[in-house]
């Protein structure tokens, strides 16, 4: 199985039912190696529905999730994780108690697989814990490594959460708008981060981002839900233009937060 | 050096260094600092206590999980080596043979336990825990022929634990180093090895995926840990240590029965003794357990000797005559959870 026949991840079909609602629709979509995919749509559009059913947190009704061909439907969600479908989250999701460090290194172990060992030290296995650093130092949280991850504030929350995401060396990356609520200066860290993991070309990443000149910096490609359906795809500029888009959504939504 | 015994898991706090410093102390110099049966005895079951405690701080404090049946594993390691000293009296290898046994069929037990109900939701695996616990309690009490049922099993420990053997003829500052010294010891030495290793099983990565769960499960899923698979494994290394516990106190006491290893009491024991010393820090349980157990020796004692100091007051003699220490107990309890809610270890911690 060449992974180069098929794309880096494709959802055919997927759906998902919340009682009598439909969550997500039928969405059938292929995302390549190396690029950059925004996902739009009003609120409750059901973009974090989706994501949830790529990276494993909700079972699809029906359809399929295939990482490099393979279906991995039936995965949980940390069998995903090591498979490499990495995910941030939109409402932050940390371990508040423990060190801002601390959550990064466990990213970092578990990538390394080391998760199951009883009898060495932690604070010994300095190489996690230099790879943290770096990490931290990337995302301008190293002068807080020691506080809890509950004493940053938001923004220094959701660059720890892209943090933790970034330590999972993923080969699919998940955003799911991470620069929601953050001050204008905070940013372009995130920005920055983004754009550089797409300037290696060799991942590939999904953004689900509200604001417009965001994601018309950052994207390749566009898809838009409504209703949990894809109704547009296709680049940023043609789907920005299209109709359907100008007048539903985005005259909307330009002046959204 | 010490680092690596603790492993890397220092006090952190001069005042909590201190204490520990003093527990450790008076538990290692114990039969000399302290004779008397009644204070060894004391020290000996604040040394299997904080083992007792601290593994089930692995479950509850660095895991976030409930069991209530802590209890059991610690009876099911006392009853093997009471069984096993029942078959072959005064025995090395009943003693081997009955922890060895009491370990595997704890670990076994909490593994078939968690397999079945912690895939389910949090709460049902203390519901189930619970259900088990009891029954496992009516079931020592039935099979008495194995037992001793309500009353339990006494028996002898070989000759070199007991108050007849002496190994050197001449007292050591005025103590008979006799086999009551080797058998407190023996119970000392294992259980500060013990707790050693659950303080190495807590900072190993292990121990740190653990408390990844106790913090936010969904995320430790997220970033790729079965977390059914560390909480099972949590399970079965705190009940395995638990049953090496209740061998411990089988050796000392020469006696097993439902009242000084099964009993729920002893389960609320074990949770105060948490509460107050601390969860989430093994700390924590060598202070909760020392303090507890002391203070339900003693009180009483320093009741009596209160109730008598203040005469013919009128009320205040009734009110700590020591028939009601357990209500100052309580006091105490909820003294030290409303002053410290994370535990005195947790308070000692965060005033440095
Ligand atoms: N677990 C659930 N149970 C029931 N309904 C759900 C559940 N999760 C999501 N939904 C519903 O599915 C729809 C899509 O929600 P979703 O959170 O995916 O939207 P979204 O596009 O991410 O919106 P936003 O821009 O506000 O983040 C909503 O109507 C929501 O109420
Ligand atoms: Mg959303």
């Amino acid at each position: 199985m060449p992974a180069s026949s098929h794309p880096v991840l494709e959802t055919e079909n997927l759906t998902i039912r919340f009682g009598g609602h439909v969550a997500v629709d039928s969405v059938s979509c292929r995302y390549e190696s190396g690029s950059l995919t925004a996902i739009v749509g009003p609120n409750g559009a059901g973009k974090t529905t989706y994501f949830n059913m790529i990276s494993g947190q909700l079972k699809a009704s029906a359809g399929q999730v295939r990482l490099f061909g393979e279906d991995i439907t039936g995965l949980s969600a940390p069998a995903r994780t090591h498979r490499g479908i990495g995910r941030a989250f939109q409402l932050t999701n940390l371990f508040p108690n423990l060190t801002v460090l601390e959550n990064v290194r466990l990213a970092i172990q578990s990538r390394r697989g080391l998760g199951l060992n009883l009898l060495t030290r932690a604070s010994a296995l300095g190489s996690l814990i230099e790879e943290a650093e770096i990490l931290l130092d990337r995302t301008n949280l190293i002068e807080r490594a020691g506080e809890t991850a509950a004493a940053l504030p938001h923004g220094g929350q959701r660059r720890l959460e892209v943090a933790v995401l970034v330590a999972l060396e993923p080969e699919v990356l998940m955003f799911d708008e991470p620069t929601a609520g953050m001050s204008a200066d905070e940013v372009p860290v995130i920005l920055d981060l983004i754009r550089e993991i797409k300037g290696d070309r060799t991942k590939t990443v999904l953004l689900v981002e509200h604001k417009m000149d965001v994601v018309r910096s950052l994207a390749d490609r566009i898809i838009v839900l409504h209703n949990g359906a894809l109704v547009a795809d296709g680049p940023p500029e043609e789907v920005i233009a299209s109709p359907i888009v100008q007048e539903a959504y985005l005259g909307v939504r330009s002046g959204h937060a | 050096m010490l680092n690596a015994l603790l492993s890397g898991d220092l006090p952190r706090s001069r005042g909590l260094t201190l204490i520990l410093l003093a527990i450790l102390v008076g538990l290692a110099f114990a039969p000399f600092l302290f004779p008397g049966t009644r204070s060894l005895n004391t020290a000996a079951t604040i040394c299997v206590f904080i083992v007792l405690v601290a593994s089930y701080d692995l479950l509850l404090g660095y895991t976030g999980v409930v069991s209530f049946a802590h209890t059991m594993f610690y009876g099911i390691g006392a009853y093997g080596v009471a069984i096993m000293l029942e078959l072959w009296p005064a025995s090395w290898g009943g003693i081997l043979l009955g922890s060895l046994a009491g370990l595997a069929v704890s670990i076994a037990l909490a593994f078939v336990i968690a397999l079945f109900s912690l895939r389910v939701r949090a709460i049902f695996f203390a519901m189930v825990t619970l259900a088990v616990s009891s029954a496992f309690m009516i079931l020592a009490s039935q099979l008495s022929g194995l037992t001793g049922g309500e009353d339990g099993l006494s028996y002898r420990v070989p000759r070199e634990l007991g108050p007849a053997f002496k190994l050197i003829d001449t007292e050591i500052l005025g103590v008979k180093v006799d086999g009551r010294l080797l058998n407190y010891y023996l119970v000392f030495l294992a259980s500060a090895g013990l707790v050693l290793l659950l303080l190495r099983f807590v900072n190993a990565p292990f121990g740190r995926v653990l408390q990844a769960i106790r913090e936010n499960t969904f995320r430790a899923e997220a970033i790729g840990y079965r977390t059914v698979i560390y909480r099972t494994i949590a399970v079965c290394l705190s009940a395995g240590v638990a049953s090496l516990a209740g061998s411990l106190m089988a050796i000392w006491l020469k006696y097993t029965g439902p009242d000084t290893t099964l009993s729920l009491t002893i389960m609320i024991d074990i949770l105060l003794m948490l509460v107050i010393g601390g969860m989430g820090s093994i700390y924590g349980a060598v202070l909760g357990a020392t303090l507890f157990i002391l203070a339900r020796n003693y009180l009483q004692n320093l009741m009596d000797i209160g109730a008598s100091a203040l005469g013919d007051l009128p009320l205040l003699p009734a009110l700590i005559d020591p028939d009601r220490w357990l209500l100052w107990l309580g006091v105490l309890f909820i003294l030290s959870v409303y002053f410290f809610p994370s535990g005195i270890v947790g308070r000692l911690r965060a005033g440095r």
